[in-house]
């Protein structure tokens, strides 16, 4: 084996110095997927939400616009507004609650810090569906907090808090926290304690320094955050399903609908394509103020 | 070196790649059967593989829309025989995508009921087999609702005292069919009026809803989270298993009924193993174990008189004559209409 050479990469004169060649090697398998896997895809629920539902849930490939005038009708504006309104719930609470926890991680121990972050991912290794289900029991009428109100006398009748909206918010905040808190944890380890200091030492008290200085710089951090968790939630259709039982529909459930139930796969990449574009702008919208932010000297 | 190395790999990767595609083609009798998941004993396919020899491979599908949009997107390519109900076999049939049946391969049909052999979307069983077949009504616990129901409007107007403990199904075709069946129209108009007066009466039974829930309302009535739920019958049989104060009614207005069916993929490539199964499910004592396994009835008059009279005993439903099962409205392919229903749905879903 070791006796064979290869004369035609020799007599080649090299146009690429190796490195950029190994660059080159490297980068073609992750961009290669993504056109794949991605770009294809993506393009092909844009061509299709051209055309028309065939009769037996097939397409009839036949231009039409008739998808997008749907689309505006009100019945769906109405849960594209709900859905907005939903996920951007989730978002605030996700942060409220996902700041305070990464920062006691961020300022903890360091041998701390490494249990703590893993303690935030666990829930991930278990099943989405499975965790959902657990809510079920938890939260339904005979559920542990039920149980536990009446048994403490709180609550002689047992209180709803099952398949509606509120239902619909734990869950969602639940399953996405962690999205909030890793980049935030990732903001908040990287400021340096040299900026805290020198902001006390000029007078500003404890709560005025987070405020004027903490806050701020890990403003980058919390708007990566807020973005996974309100793009996840926006798609998300299991979770209203299951712990709203199905009395309120997401942009995830009318999309997942059109595909699996009504075989209307024009209308259904008509919304995807509407959804994407929302998405995308509000991701725009984020790398626009990280990068303003960026430009201020107040990141980095 | 290094380039050497990657050529290596490059030429097991090929290898591997070669293997994998080489397996695909290699057993020529094979086929692959795609079902919902547990609507069949889970010894059949191996009992199957040791009569014939023919190997068969399962592969599950949750939802008809599914295993359809798989069908649809693919040519059915990869699947030999499909599970699916019978609006499904008339869309599929229409899009050209599974192929006619060859009555002498499946000489077991002789063992159906007339009426099985006579359903309006497919007379003669041309494409398709029912393999189970059913109604879709109200499954309740007896032991907690003060009258028993014996109306849609028991469901969809309830007293006060069962509501906030009731879940309907959510599917599209079942949802407005409960209320059509209730106003007296069929579970398949297509006209525009009764289609808005379905959706404004279901818009109002959705206040006393507990839930919309098309998989685990059994246990919501086991648990009595729920009292009356909204069930085909064969489900509500699994409610009966585990507490025996649990009945089903079928609505004294009518309701749908549903058959399951077997169909042979026209691209199949091995379509004579693929009748031999739809052959071998046929039989007396097969099909009567699908029975007995699943707790649907089947469409097999000799399966069906070969039962356990005490399994008849503990799950009245499964007692259902087909001349009572023929008395409800099939459910048919909506065609067009589909769209109208599918918004119907919608609003009523996601009505405050």
């Amino acid at each position: 084996m070791t006796s064979i050479t290869v004369p035609t990469t020799k007599a080649r004169p090299r146009r690429w110095p190796p490195a950029a060649r190994t660059r080159a090697g490297l980068l073609a398998l992750p961009l290669g997927w993504i056109a794949l896997f991605l770009v294809l895809p993506c393009a092909l629920v844009v061509v299709l939400s051209f055309f028309e539902r065939g009769t037996y849930g097939g397409i009839d490939y036949i231009f039409t616009l008739e998808n997008y005038g749907r689309a505006a009708d009100r019945l769906y504006l109405g849960i594209l507004l709900t859905s907005l309104k939903i996920a951007s719930l989730v978002t605030v609470i996700a942060f409220v609650l996902g700041y305070p926890a990464a920062y006691l991680i961020a300022t903890a121990p360091a041998r701390w810090q490494k249990l703590l972050l893993v303690l935030a991912v666990l829930p991930f290794w278990t099943n989405y569906l499975i965790r959902t289900y657990a809510w079920i029991v938890i939260l339904n009428r005979q559920g542990l907090i039920n149980g536990l109100l009446s048994w403490l006398g709180i609550a002689s009748e047992p209180v709803d808090l099952l398949y509606n909206e509120f239902a619909i918010l734990v869950g969602l905040v639940y399953a996405y926290l962690p999205f909030m808190i890793l980049p935030l944890y990732a903001a908040i380890s990287r400021l340096s304690p040299d900026l805290i200091e020198a902001s006390t030492d000029l007078g500003a008290a404890g709560f005025t320094s987070f405020r004027r200085i903490t806050l701020p710089l890990t403003v980058p951090g919390a708007a990566a955050g807020a973005i996974f968790v309100f793009v996840y939630s926006m798609g998300n259709f299991i979770t209203p399903d299951l712990l709203g039982g199905g009395r309120t529909v997401m942009v995830g459930n009318l999309i997942y609908d059109q595909f699996l139930t009504a075989r209307d796969w024009p209308f259904g990449a008509a919304l995807s394509f509407i959804l994407m574009g929302l998405m995308m702008a509000l991701l725009s919208l984020q790398a626009f103020l990280v990068n303003r932010a960026r430009r201020m000297g107040t990141y980095d | 070196m290094t380039l050497r190395l990657t050529r290596k790999a490059a030429i097991g990767l090929a290898f591997a790649c070669g293997l994998l595609l080489g397996s695909g083609q290699a057993s020529a009798e094979k086929i692959v059967i795609s079902n919902w998941d547990g609507y069949m004993p889970a010894d059949l396919l191996a009992n199957f593989t040791k009569e014939t020899g023919i190997e068969a491979e399962m592969s599950v599908h949750a939802t008809n829309e599914e295993i359809m949009g798989k069908v649809v997107a693919g040519g059915g390519k990869g699947y030999d025989v499909l599970f699916v109900s019978s609006p499904f076999v008339e869309a599929l049939q229409n899009l050209k995508l599974i192929a006619p049946l060859d009555p002498a391969k499946i000489p077991n049909l002789a063992n159906l009921y007339p009426e099985a052999r006579a359903l309006a979307y497919d007379p003669g069983n041309a494409h398709s087999v029912p393999y189970a077949w059913g109604t879709t009504g109200l499954c309740y616990r007896s032991d907690l609702v003060k009258t028993a129901p014996t109306s849609w409007m028991d469901m969809l107007k309830p007293s006060d005292d069962i509501r906030g403990k009731i879940t309907m199904l959510a599917t599209d075709r079942w949802l407005m069919a409960a209320g059509e069946k209730a106003l007296g129209y069929s579970v398949n108009t297509t006209n525009e009026d009764e289609i808005a007066k379905t959706k404004a009466l279901l818009i109002e039974a959705k206040k006393s809803l507990l839930a919309y829930d098309d998989t685990t309302f059994y246990s919501k009535l086991v648990s009595g989270e729920a009292v009356l739920v909204h069930a085909w019958d064969g489900w509500c049989n699994y409610g009966i298993a585990e507490n025996a104060a649990i009945k089903f009614v079928v609505p004294k207005e009518g309701s749908d009924m549903w058959v399951d069916t077997m169909v042979v993929t026209a691209a199949s490539e091995h379509k004579d193993a693929a009748m031999a199964f739809i052959n071998y499910v046929l039989r007396p004592e097969v099909h009567r174990w699908v029975a007995e396994n699943i707790l649907y009835k089947v469409p097999n008059q000799k399966a069906m008189e070969g039962l356990d009279p005490k399994l008849i005993e503990q799950y009245p439903n499964i007692g259902m004559t087909p001349a009572d099962l023929m008395k409800q409205e099939q459910l048919r392919d909506l065609g067009k209409a589909q769209k109208d229903y599918t918004r119907a749905v919608t609003e009523i879903t996601s009505a405050q």
